[in-house]
């Protein structure tokens, strides 16, 4: 009676008298007494009438009584002292053949006046009996036990299973849990599955209640269950309820519309965003720069492996051994716990950050900065980078993906009108955000920004005025792999993290710095979202997402011929 | 963006280089399918060495492009694969009544294992050509030429080059892999073409007859190679090859001379396609199987670097680079599994950094390194009299 006791006592007093049509039952009795009661009482209608008062508690001890009883194991011992404990008997048989005996009442063993556990033997205590309406009574009981069970999930699917059996005999049993319903989730499901279960009501008034009520709750799950009750209101001609059937549809017709026109929406916003978080780093080294960097996508991997690392060192430390040079690099573990170890995300942002851009200046320095009037040269270059990188990760970190927890603050959503917003998606939207303005306030705002525009737009002639271009050129490469780690930091949280993840966006995030104009920030950030819109429309009009895909590569071949030089092109006079 | 790698060889030099690919290709036409019809060479060895003659042919397509035209296609393992797939579509119409569901009596039509396994009942129209060769052979072709000009003419006329040429053509391969992966292509999605068991009569892997026509692909392996050197031999004397060159040198003083660029462009890009299809199609048989996987983005890379690292704007550059990683491969996949792929990157790193010109221009570097070093130690007026007598 846990739910119970918390309502105020007048309402719980009427809903007892709903519930409880036999004024035996004290308020603060508990499932387990109740059944101590029904036990011991000699009335059989008695008996039925304590156990359907139990239906719509949630309480598990139940469920395991009832099996007990059910299969014989429930008995009633005599105390020296006259009174009678039903118990149960469970374990294993010892010397004497007596088993371990459990009081029903309260779920503890059962004790002499020594204090010490009883061990009894079936054979000589009185066996609780049962026949076939005790049994049914019983059943329907555990049958709708998950309705008051405490876990909103458990509790959501037992009021969808019941509601879809469409029996009427289940349908005082929710009216009854839908008043002590607090949650607004369980209460919407609670309204929907009685109107479904109204649906298969003979009487034509009921029908049309709970075709009214599905319409207001636009129930797409009961789609098909209208859509039958329609077909036999069809059959016994009664236009009434053809008609009330039809509005139901057409509502959850809509609905249905608008929620995946807000779905869809949602999900291009932040597949863009995922887009342009990987391909902003691009537009640094590729577009301001003229570098194409193939190994762009590891400096993804680099970031993702650097949260897998992170994660490891706030919960219990890793190993891993370096290839070739074989030394074992033990990494002690913080073993933080609760929050202090969710914090982790948060570190591995600057850590993924400075990891990538550390990885990216080393790249400038030895390969890179030997290439920068070959830009063909350098897409080859790069490629035999990237596959040294993803080798080295290989034999690092193993061939298989490594698994990085969400943290919690990212692992749920908001369901709005139906529609869902994943945490890690409203994230990735924040964030992209959020560093398209820092990198905007980094290249305009800041004197390296303005070194770094100067620099990229005549590299002799910055030179000439005294700029040193070489560590221009090496913090931009920085700066840009630094974003694409953060990228990578990320994606951890959307995609999978193995050796060869990187491979998985560098033809997109090319693609996306093409199409928005090399050499703009601006455009990158119209082209990412835009591509990631395309795309996820695509998917949701053919219902097909390779196909998606497809077509959009082509409809960004096609959008070169009308544009060559992509959205927003940097205007030069100048012919090579 | 011009390079400095194959300035236009004197016309001695030129000569003599084809000279010596003829002389090499006609040595080994001849040579390895008698050596292995008695035995000295392994059946394996073989067609592992027609394998590396289709790549080679891979190879040129890229150089035709890349080296003699500035056009760094990333899209030549898609032409390469187009073509396996045209002729692979003819030898796996040959197989379907002797598959294992025909076995089983559940396929009256003789369809292709894996379409009785998606549940077709008939044959998709554009697979009834099929069964003849010689329309297989035509599309081989036909198909790949067809794509290169479609795409050839929409990226030349809008002026798209350099980088964003090797983008898009990187995009389209891309598409087309994902594409391919697809099994209501029925292309036989994700595991290709496989098993294949007769070409025009003759057994692929009967152990008596099957090494006989593989050292017949051999052979017709090499001769297309030779006759496409022929032909790329050919092509750089003509006008149309100086042209070509001009372009890679310097696109705009073409354009401004009143040459037509994307013309010139888009022969050669179709021309490059057809070539790397006919490598395709004679990789399928000896390889046995074609899938998708051979049309990712990274074969198409694996191409460039082994014209890069033979050597690019030469004849046989592409076709030494070609052998040599891929023979390379097959040695350290086994040696060093672990390291091969770095050992790749590595060689394509020092390339590019340290040889532009590849392996060719190996010798021509070491020369004339030798030339500066060898006078140092004594005085240059002794190194410059004396070598007479020597050489009487």
């Amino acid at each position: 009676m846990l739910l119970l006791s918390r309502l105020p006592k007048l309402l719980r007093s009427l809903l007892l008298a709903v519930l409880l049509p036999v004024p035996v039952l004290h308020a603060a009795d508990t499932p387990r007494q109740t059944i101590v009661k029904a036990i011991l009482t000699a009335d059989d209608n008695q008996k039925r009438e304590l156990i359907t008062s139990l239906v719509g508690q949630g309480d598990e001890a139940i469920r395991e009584l009832f099996t007990a009883w059910r299969q014989d194991n429930l008995y009633v011992y005599t105390a020296p002292d006259g009174t009678k404990i039903p118990v149960e008997l469970s374990g294993d048989k010892d010397a004497s053949g007596a088993l371990t005996a459990t009081r029903v009442d309260t779920g503890e063993p059962l004790k002499d006046a020594a204090g010490q556990p009883l061990h009894l033997v079936a054979a000589k205590q009185a066996a609780v009996e049962h026949d076939a309406r005790l049994r049914l009574a019983m059943k329907n009981v555990v049958d709708l036990l998950d309705l008051g069970s405490p876990l909103l999930a458990k509790r959501l699917r037992a009021i969808q299973t019941i509601g879809a059996a469409q029996k009427p005999d289940k349908l005082p049993a929710l009216l009854a849990r839908s008043a002590l319903e607090t949650d607004s989730k369980a209460k919407a499901a609670l309204r929907e599955a009685i109107a479904v279960i109204e649906l298969a009501d003979p009487s034509d008034d009921v029908k049309l209640k709970g075709l009214t009520e599905l319409r207001d709750l636009h129930a797409s799950a009961s789609y098909d269950l209208i859509k039958t009750a329609r077909a036999k209101g069809e059959a016994d001609a009664k236009p009434a309820i053809v008609k009330a059937a039809d509005t139901a549809l057409a509502a959850i017709d809509q609905h249905k519309s608008v929620v995946n026109f807000f779905g869809t929406l949602f999900r291009g916003l932040s597949a863009g965003s995922i887009l342009l978080v990987v391909a902003l780093g691009l537009a640094i080294t590729f577009g301001l720069m003229g570098v194409i960097n193939m190994a762009h996508g590891e400096m993804i991997t680099v970031g993702a492996y650097a949260t897998y690392i992170t994660q490891k060192v706030f919960g219990e430390g890793m190993q891993f051994t370096l290839p070739f040079v074989k030394i074992a690099v033990h990494l002690p573990g913080l073993h933080l716990t609760g929050w202090a170890y969710q914090l982790y995300f948060v570190a591995a942002i600057p850590i993924g950050f400075l990891s990538a851009a550390l990885v990216g200046i080393a790249l400038e320095r030895s390969v890179i900065r030997f290439l920068y009037r070959r830009p063909l040269e350098s897409l080859l270059a790069t490629w035999g980078v990237s596959l040294i990188l993803q080798q080295l990760f290989k034999l690092t970190f193993g061939s298989n993906n490594v698994n990085v927890d969400s943290p919690v603050y990212l692992s749920s959503n908001w369901t709005v009108y139906d529609v869902t917003f994943d945490w890690n998606r409203v994230f990735v939207i924040g964030f992209a955000v959020v560093i398209v303005f820092g990198v905007w306030l980094a290249l305009t705002k800041t004197p390296l920004g303005l070194l770094i525009r100067c620099v990229m737009q005549n590299r002799t002639m910055a030179s000439c005025m005294g700029v040193r271009t070489e560590r221009v050129n090496m913090l931009t490469f920085g700066l840009g792999s630094g974003l694409a780690g953060l990228a990578g930091v990320f994606v951890t949280q959307l995609g999978t993290v193995g050796p060869s993840m990187g491979q998985e966006y560098i033809v997109d995030s090319f693609m996306t710095v093409v199409v928005g104009g090399v050499g703009s920030i601006f455009g990158t950030v119209v082209s990412a979202l835009g591509i990631g819109m395309a795309d996820q429309s695509l998917q949701q009009i053919l219902l097909n997402p390779v196909m998606g895909k497809i077509l959009v590569l082509v409809a960004i071949i096609l959008f070169l011929q009308w544009r060559p030089t992509g959205l927003f092109a940097a205007k030069s006079r100048s012919l090579d | 963006m011009s390079s400095p790698t194959s300035s236009h060889a004197s016309f001695g030099a030129r000569h003599r280089e084809f000279l010596v690919v003829g002389v090499l290709l006609a040595l080994l036409t001849v040579v390895f399918p008698v050596l292995n019809a008695y035995g000295v060479i392994s059946n394996f060895t073989l067609t592992l060495w027609g394998k590396y003659l289709c790549y080679a042919l891979l190879g040129l397509s890229v150089d035709l492009l890349w080296g003699y035209t500035g056009l760094l296609s990333l899209g030549q393992a898609l032409f390469f694969s187009l073509g396996g797939y045209m002729l692979g579509m003819h030898l796996m119409l040959l197989i379907g009544p002797l598959g294992s569901y025909a076995k089983a009596g559940q396929n009256p039509a003789g369809l292709p294992d894996f379409m009785v396994f998606l549940g077709h009942t008939f044959l998709p129209p554009f697979w009834r050509p099929f069964n003849s060769f010689g329309f297989a052979a035509v599309m081989v072709f036909v198909l790949p030429g067809l794509l290169a000009l479609i795409f050839g003419f929409l990226a030349f006329r809008s002026r798209i080059k350099g980088v964003y040429f090797s983008i898009l053509t990187q995009a389209l391969t891309y598409a087309s892999m994902i594409l391919f992966f697809r099994n209501d292509l029925t292309m036989g999605g994700n595991n290709g073409f496989t098993d294949f068991k007769f070409i025009l009569g003759h057994s692929l892997d009967d152990k008596i007859t099957g090494p006989a026509t593989m050292r017949g692909l051999f052979v017709v392996s090499s001769v297309v190679l030779l006759l496409v050197c022929l032909f790329c031999h050919w092509l750089n004397g003509t006008k149309f090859g100086l042209v070509r060159q001009a372009i890679r040198d310097g696109e705009n003083r073409v354009l401004f001379s009143g040459y037509a660029t994307a013309h010139y462009k888009l022969f050669i890009f179709v021309v490059a396609a057809m070539i790397a299809a006919i490598g395709g199609a004679l990789f399928v048989p000896q390889a046995g199987i074609i899938n998708p996987d051979q049309m990712s983005p990274a074969k198409s890379i694996e191409a460039v670097v082994w014209v890069a690292v033979g050597g690019r704007g030469t004849i046989i550059g592409p076709i030494i680079g070609a052998i040599g990683i891929n023979a390379l491969r097959s040695w350290a996949t086994h040696a060093y599994p672990d390291s091969w792929l770095i050992i790749l990157g590595a060689i394509f790193l020092v390339v590019v950094l340290f040889l532009p010109g590849g392996v060719v221009s190996l010798p021509a570097k070491l020369t004339s390194l030798w030339r500066r070093r060898s006078p140092a130690p004594s005085a240059p007026a002794v190194a410059v009299t004396k070598p007479a007598p020597d050489r009487a």
